[in-house]
């Protein structure tokens, strides 16, 4: 074994965690994520993702020794951890030092004196010592998480992991249940600071996920194998239960978190809407379509057109009326857009298709179509949804009156939405295990040979490109009556790269990979005020990590699944058999 | 007997390249019938010509009487032609069932919407086709296998089940391209069988593309050698055996006074090699 070797491997893995905490600090992140506290009056947002950055390059110097000897030896390990902490924080005590000497300003606009302020703690030039023993710590830190045992390191990662996402949500469930009054109010009080845990809350959040982790290593497997010899129906009214359980908590949700948790959750189910359409058309049968926001624009516009009570409003029809309308002209489009890029493959099909997003956006915003679409500025007075009979009204410049209950608030389209994106993931989930699916599926695989089997081409991707866009018009319709306003410039390129996005990410194919994508991707964003001046380096990074980490997404379609239960099956043939 | 297919005078051309020249061809109905001829000859072009892959240029194509040269490759599949390919292509991310059953698609009728809703006749219709897959499975011996990705199978077993794909279509005519293709004599001998099985049991014609000659000159009734894409015999296989034109074909000129059989054993071992 090279020691040599092993040290100058932990020196290069310091210097790389010291240049990425630069990168953080000169982008601007650590003086935004200051504000914000992870545990409050001890630790801000800003300061953990340094020490995250370091402990990771601790915790990877450490592994790389492992490796390197071929075993763990915890002198060794720990030696390399704290070499790359001092290192990286070495690296960033030299950014501080270089700050107070000479101007970086002119040339990183975030190399400022506040920043400077948050690296010495407020306490000016003489401070500097402190981060180079502050990061060895941390890389001693991130080697010793490499080399405790199992037992230990899954529930300790597990504690941290939870702590921090409640820190990261903490408003949230604040908000939630603070709006409770009384005993969980108070409760909230003791658990949540104005951002962030307190002291206190991030204690009982993480000797709680500790205990129950250790416990549930200890005996998981037990309460496992005690539900699976329950008897048949004793499971499936466990399973009911679970399911009425989170039905429940969805119903309730908007009453109790207030509009903008109701808000977030709306604009997920519209993206989740996207994403099972884009799902059908490039996660089962394979075409690639960049220009998906088109779909969306045009089911928001027929929406708009129909039932808006402003100036460029065609019709007064009713919401429920306008939506198969509006899913129908979608399809139709589906079908405009299918034909003619139906024998394009490809590198090809991505380009096409991505014209025709744009063509969609340009026309709906274009001054030359301004008398149907309002141009650039938009369709507005789009009617809520209404419950009961809508009264007549042919003036457009007289609101409608509804009797009945009117879905006029984003709490109550909220059920609209979520109804929606369930329904839709069902029809997707049907669509898939019938004759069309498996159609599908063999056109990604294989185009030609599918053509070989009597699958017709032509038939099956136009109903690909067709369904696929009945779905994404049907979000826009929803889109259009929640936001109540359409423009073109909501209907951008961005939007259609956030849907393939989050395909990828969820997991090409998977319907619950949809779901858990644009909770990651689009969710998880809109609640972190603080992400999303970084959201698309967030974006960028979480990407290339995916790509390389877990390329099957989140959460992989059935087949590889199905594949893991047969290698399950044969092992305990192979073992019965012994 | 009757010809199930006829080929009149097919031309298939790339460019200035004739792959095809003018081949008249038929095949007897309920008959195992090979094509032969050394690396580039057009065999595979010629399959192409037939399923519908690449149109011929000139020539017309009998199946059953009724003109496919200019049908679609899936119309020609309804019609009752299928393959399997010298490269074995299968849908390898899905699982072997699911293979079977995208060959069973032309035989299902469930339109999408009847598919969401989940009516009667969908499920009813799902349920013979799974039946249907499962026992084609077993024909071909991959019992319990069905869950597997095709990916993931063993070699011989992706060859059975590529021909239990292009069996799920339902076909008359069964075109095999090398199916003996990187396998040992054991392995072609019980192929052998199995082909000879197909023709019995099931009463499917077969055109075999195949460079082992054991294994050709072991099922075939009928022989036919291209050549630079041009047909240059026709017969039985102790015909083509002796056939002088056949010998320099595979040998080059000169030597076509050394043993037909032992000339082809060379030639399909050292196929093997490169």
């Amino acid at each position: 074994m090279k020691r040599e070797n092993f040290l100058w491997n932990a020196i290069k893995m310091g210097l790389l965690g010291g240049v990425i905490t630069i990168f953080i600090c000169l982008v601007g992140m650590t003086e935004i994520f200051s504000k914000r506290a992870v545990i409050e009056k001890v630790l801000t947002l800003g300061q953990f993702v340094l020490l995250a950055t370091i402990i990771a390059a601790g915790f990877l110097a450490a592994r790389r020794t492992a490796d390197l000897s071929g075993r763990k030896e915890p002198v060794l390990g720990l030696t390399a951890g704290l070499v790359a902490g001092l290192v990286a924080g070495l690296v960033l005590a030299l950014l501080v030092f270089l700050g107070f000497q000479v101007n970086l300003r002119a040339i990183f606009l975030n190399a400022s004196t506040p920043l400077y302020n948050l690296l010495t703690f407020g306490k000016g030039e003489g401070y500097i010592w402190p981060l180079p023993l502050i990061g060895a710590g941390a890389g001693l830190i991130g080697a010793l998480l490499l080399l405790i045992p199992d037992v230990y390191r899954r529930p300790l990662t597990r504690g941290l992991i939870f702590t921090f996402f409640m820190a990261l949500f903490s408003n949230l469930f604040r908000v939630v249940m603070i709006n409770q009054k009384g005993g969980v109010a108070k409760a909230a009080k003791y658990l949540f600071g104005q951002t962030g845990l307190t002291v206190e809350g991030a204690l009982i959040f993480f000797i709680t996920v500790v205990v129950i982790a250790y416990l549930w290593n200890l005996r998981g497997k037990e309460v496992q194998a005690r539900f699976s010899r329950l008897p048949k129906r004793g499971q499936l009214s466990l399973r009911v239960l679970a399911l009425l359980l989170i039905l429940y908590i969805a119903a309730v949700l908007p009453t109790v978190s207030g509009p903008f948790i109701a808000q977030v959750i709306v604009t997920v189910a519209l993206f989740i809407l996207m994403g099972l359409g884009l799902n059908i058309t490039l996660g089962f049968a394979g075409l690639l379509d960049l220009g998906f926001v088109a779909f969306y624009a045009i089911g928001a516009y027929t929406v708009g057109l129909l039932t808006s009570y402003g100036p460029f409003g065609l019709q007064h029809v009713s919401f429920w009326v306008a939506v198969p309308i509006a899913v129908l002209v979608a399809m139709l489009a589906g079908a405009v857009l299918g034909l003619p890029v139906l024998g394009v493959r490809g590198d090809y099909l991505a380009i096409a298709t991505l014209g025709f997003g744009e063509i969609v956006r340009l026309l709906a915003g274009s001054d030359f179509l301004a008398k149907y679409f309002g141009g650039p500025q938009g369709i507005i007075g789009i009617q809520k949804p209404c419950i009961g009979t809508l009264g007549a009204f042919v003036r457009v410049d007289v609101p409608r009156v509804c009797n009945g209950i009117e879905l006029g608030t984003v709490q109550t389209i909220y059920y609209v939405a979520i109804i929606s994106a369930l329904l839709i993931a069902f029809v997707a989930w049907r669509l898939r295990e019938s004759r069309l699916g498996r159609a599908w599926m063999a056109i990604r695989e294989d185009e030609d040979v599918a053509e070989a089997l009597g699958v017709n081409l032509i038939q099956t991707k136009l109903l690909a490109y067709i369904l696929g866009a009945a779905f994404a018009g049907l979000g826009g319709a929803i889109f259009a009556t929640l936001i109540g306003s359409i423009f073109a410039t909501s209907m951008q390129l961005l939007v259609s790269i956030n849907v393939v996005a989050l395909i990828v990410v969820g997991g090409m194919g998977s319907i619950p990979g949809v779901i858990v994508g644009a909770i990651a991707l689009v969710g998880l964003p809109e609640l972190l005020r603080e992400v999303s001046e970084f959201r698309f380096l967030l974006y960028g990074a979480m990407l290339i990590f995916m790509m390389i980490a877990k390329p099957e997404g989140l959460w992989p379609s059935t087949a590889a699944k199905r594949e893991l239960h047969h290698a399950d099956a044969e092992n305990v043939t192979a073992e019965s058999m012994v | 007997m009757t010809d199930i297919l006829t080929a009149k005078k097919v031309t298939k051309r790339f460019g200035g390249l004739v792959a095809v020249n003018s081949v008249d061809f038929h095949i007897p109905e309920k008959s195992i019938v090979s094509i032969i001829g050394p690396n580039g000859a057009g065999k595979t072009t010629f399959f192409n010509c037939i399923t519908g892959f690449g149109k011929p240029d000139e020539g017309e194509i009998l199946f059953e009487g009724t003109p496919i040269q200019r049908l679609r490759p899936d119309q020609i599949t309804r019609l009752g032609i299928s393959r399997t390919y010298q490269n074995i292509r299968l849908f390898a991310d899905m699982t072997a069932l699911e293979n079977i059953l995208v060959g069973e698609h032309a035989f299902l009728h469930s339109s999408w919407i009847s598919s969401v809703l989940s009516l009667p006749g969908v499920i009813q219709e799902e349920k013979m086709a799974l039946a249907e897959a499962q026992r084609l499975l077993d024909f071909v011996g991959l019992r319990n296998k069905g869950d597997m990705l095709a990916r993931n199978l063993p070699y011989g077993a992706q060859r059975r089940l590529e021909i239990a794909r292009a069996l799920a279509t339902k076909p008359k005519l069964l075109l095999l391209d090398e199916p003996s293709a990187g396998m040992n004599p054991r392995e072609s001998e019980d192929l052998t069988v199995f082909i000879r099985r197909l023709r019995d049991e099931m009463g499917i014609t077969i055109l075999l593309i195949e460079h082992h000659m054991r294994v050709v000159m072991g099922i075939s009734e009928a022989v036919t050698v291209l050549d630079y894409g041009e047909k240059i015999a026709e017969g039985t296989p102790a015909e083509i055996q002796s056939n002088p034109r056949v010998i320099e074909a595979y040998l080059g000129r000169g030597a076509a006074t050394e043993g037909m059989s032992t000339a082809h054993e060379r030639h399909s071992s050292s196929k093997k090699s490169s």
